[in-house]
């Protein structure tokens, strides 16, 4: 059996919050490995950690303790500059609240990535056509977040995560804020966009059904431990 | 981020809270127009007093006499000091000479005399002054009932109005006729003159040659103006003249003058020396080396320089107490700024989260930041220049209203010189900048994680 390199890799993950003299251990100690064209869900209920854990392997946040190691650079050791890079061209992100600018159309919201990423002018437009034909917005690029229904602006927002080209895709509670025909539609675009385009995706979740459905691979956290971590199919 | 990208972010986030940015803007704007205003009054009011000087001929002349006989406002008694050069007469051949200097604009000759004044069966004894053709810019003809003379030669006079009130009641009426000058024309003899020979070596028994007749003349000139002020007065004029005449004509006249005394006994009638001589120059700052030429040439020269020096000094602490006063203004409106991009921050709190998960730089977002502080300056910048200038033309316009009232010409009192308008708009940018240093540093130090949370 060939052996498939891993493309994370959490050793030992922890991270602490001091609140006064309390120190809170928010992720207690988790090991974890992440394939290439995985999607991974992260389970547990509210306060187990998975945010966290995400944040961390999103560069968003710094463990306290241990190592994460993204293509075989740990991303603890990365300077703040270096962690902006990783953030800007090997991952996006989908947020449970959408996080799109209410100022900005929708093309402008896909198109700031690459404004940070300093991709030629010339390349966006057609960069973010596609990204915005891929979730099926091409024909609300000109409107605001505020004329977008929940779920047109979670596909915005998910175009606007694509839109870099990342390796690998983060999606925290990505149909927390929708109802579930909607949240459904989010989950099968993920899952389009792992088969057409082999993208990791990790997820985080506490609807275990829609973990089931559509992950290849639940990894169960509580009180910041993981507890089990399994296939599905 | 690319500079026009930030360019464009930073104009979208200005537009977006446009009132309380205008707000601000303008608080920047009054700062830099209070700052504008008030050096461009100090500017104005150097400038006016500069070109008035400069104008009235003072600061741009070196007044020369001669050390053997005639001594400027200012020159010690001899007694003191150390022994001279051979003193120069301060002839025709001096004036050439002293026309020669580099830097030397004309020179040209006090030629002022008394004389009886004649008109409508009137008449008065007065003082007569030859102006040079360049009074003609200088500012104290501004404003004078009838004209300046058509020619350097012509022959007619002006009037000093203290004059003209002591010929007639309605001194403007004097303009267009004509009055007579009486006064003593002074003529040399020659040795080999039949008449006179015999007749000068008795009188001086000295045997010397030549000699000089004064001679009694009538000349007709025409009133061309009755002017208020005095063109001659202070250095240049040694004491106020009552009727100005073209330097041309006056020398035509051919008046006998006090140095004539002491060219008939040095033995050289024949070659009339001047009383004193103004040397003008170019420029107030080529004065002291033409004062020091005239002086290795043996002459006695006065000029103002010193108190054009005191001039500028009292003009610079005054313009910097302005600009201090002008400052404060800015000073406060730059706390206004950091108000706004403080407040921006917490509104802002989730954006700059959203930016740095999309991957921008703690550089980025500080640029960001620093993009609308430097925005808002120079558009407060920009709007301050153009305020305050609005401000001393107001000024400028109030003052000329208020002096027209008095019967006096209106003044221009404030100058918003280009490197005052550049240097406020610099300097507000600059002062925009620093204010927006703390909140820069601030957004650019937000943790993602906890930005993103803040609702």
């Amino acid at each position: 059996m060939p052996i498939v390199p891993m493309l994370i890799e959490a050793e030992s993950v922890s991270r602490e919050y001091r609140l006064g003299e309390t120190v809170i251990r928010a992720v207690d100690a988790v090991s974890l490995s992440v394939e290439k064209g995985e999607f991974l869900a992260l389970l547990g209920s509210s306060g187990s950690g998975k945010s966290t854990l995400l944040s961390m392997m999103a560069g968003l946040d710094r463990p306290t303790s241990g190592s994460i190691r993204v293509r075989e650079r740990n991303l603890a050791e990365l300077e703040a500059n270096e962690l902006a890079r990783y953030r800007r061209e090997t991952v996006g992100m989908v947020f449970q609240s959408f996080n799109l600018l209410p100022r900005m159309t929708l093309e402008e919201n896909v198109e700031l990535p690459l404004r940070l990423a300093e991709v030629d002018r010339h390349d966006r437009e057609s960069r973010v056509g596609e990204a915005l034909e891929r979730v099926r917005l091409g024909a609300r690029r000109r409107h605001r977040p505020s004329e977008l229904s929940g779920g047109e602006q979670q596909r915005g927002a998910l175009a606007r995560a694509l839109v870099n080209r990342p390796a690998i895709l983060f999606a925290d509670e990505p149909t927390g804020n929708l109802d579930s025909v909607n949240g459904e539609q989010i989950l099968l675009l993920l899952r389009e966009i792992q088969d057409s385009l082999g993208m990791t995706i990790i997820m985080v979740t506490h609807e275990r059904p829609l973990a089931e459905k559509f992950a290849n691979r639940i990894a169960l956290l509580s009180d910041g431990r993981l507890v089990s971590d399994g296939a599905q199919r | 981020m690319k500079t026009r990208d930030l360019s464009e972010l930073a104009a979208r986030n200005l537009r977006e809270a446009v009132l309380r940015n205008s707000l601000t803007t303008l608080g920047v704007a009054v700062g830099v127009a209070s700052l504008v205003a008030m050096l461009s009054l100090g500017l104005g009011l150097q400038t006016l007093a500069s070109q008035r000087l400069t104008r009235s001929g003072l600061f741009d002349a070196v007044f020369v006499t001669s050390q053997r006989n005639f001594r400027g406002p200012g020159q010690r008694g001899s007694a003191d000091s150390a022994p001279k050069k051979e003193s120069r007469s301060l002839d025709e051949d001096a004036r050439q000479q002293l026309s020669k200097f580099s830097n030397v604009a004309e020179v040209y000759p006090q030629i002022r005399f008394v004389t009886d004044v004649r008109y409508a069966g009137k008449s008065e004894t007065t003082s007569v002054l030859g102006l040079p053709d360049s009074s003609r810019s200088g500012g104290a003809f501004e404003g004078m009932t009838g004209a300046y003379f058509s020619s350097p030669t012509a022959d007619e006079a002006i009037l000093q109005i203290e004059f003209a009130k002591v010929l007639t009641d309605q001194p403007p009426s004097l303009v267009g006729k004509d009055l007579t000058l009486r006064y003593a024309e002074r003529a040399a003899l020659s040795k080999t003159a039949d008449d006179d020979e015999a007749l000068l070596d008795s009188m001086i028994g000295s045997g010397k040659p030549g000699g000089v007749s004064i001679v009694p003349r009538e000349k007709t000139l025409r009133i061309v103006g009755v002017i208020e002020s005095d063109p001659s007065a202070g250095i240049g004029g040694f004491g106020g003249a009552r009727v100005y005449l073209p330097l041309k004509t006056a020398e035509q006249l051919h008046v006998a003058q006090p140095d004539d005394l002491q060219a008939f006994l040095s033995g050289n009638p024949a070659k009339p020396s001047y009383m004193a001589l103004t040397v003008r120059v170019h420029s107030p700052k080529d004065v002291p080396q033409v004062e020091a030429a005239i002086k290795q040439l043996g002459f006695a020269t006065f000029s103002l320089l010193d108190a054009t020096k005191s001039l500028r000094l009292v003009f610079t602490v005054f313009d910097l107490f302005l600009g201090l006063f002008g400052s404060l203004a800015l000073t406060v409106a730059s706390l206004g700024i950091i108000n706004t991009l403080v407040m921006a921050i917490l509104e802002r709190r989730r954006e700059i989260g959203i930016l740095k998960a999309l991957g921008a730089t703690d550089r980025d977002v500080r640029s960001l930041f620093f993009a609308e502080a430097g925005a808002m300056g120079l558009f407060g910048g920009l709007s301050g220049v153009a305020l305050g200038w609005l401000i001393g033309q107001a000024l400028t316009w109030g003052t000329t209203i208020y002096l027209h009232r008095q019967n006096l010409p209106g003044v221009k009192i404030s100058y918003v010189p280009w490197w005052l308008a550049l240097g406020a708009i610099g300097f507000a940018i600059i002062v925009s900048l620093v204010a927006g240093l703390y909140p820069a540093a601030r957004a650019a130090r937000l943790n993602p994680v906890e930005a993103l949370r803040y609702e």
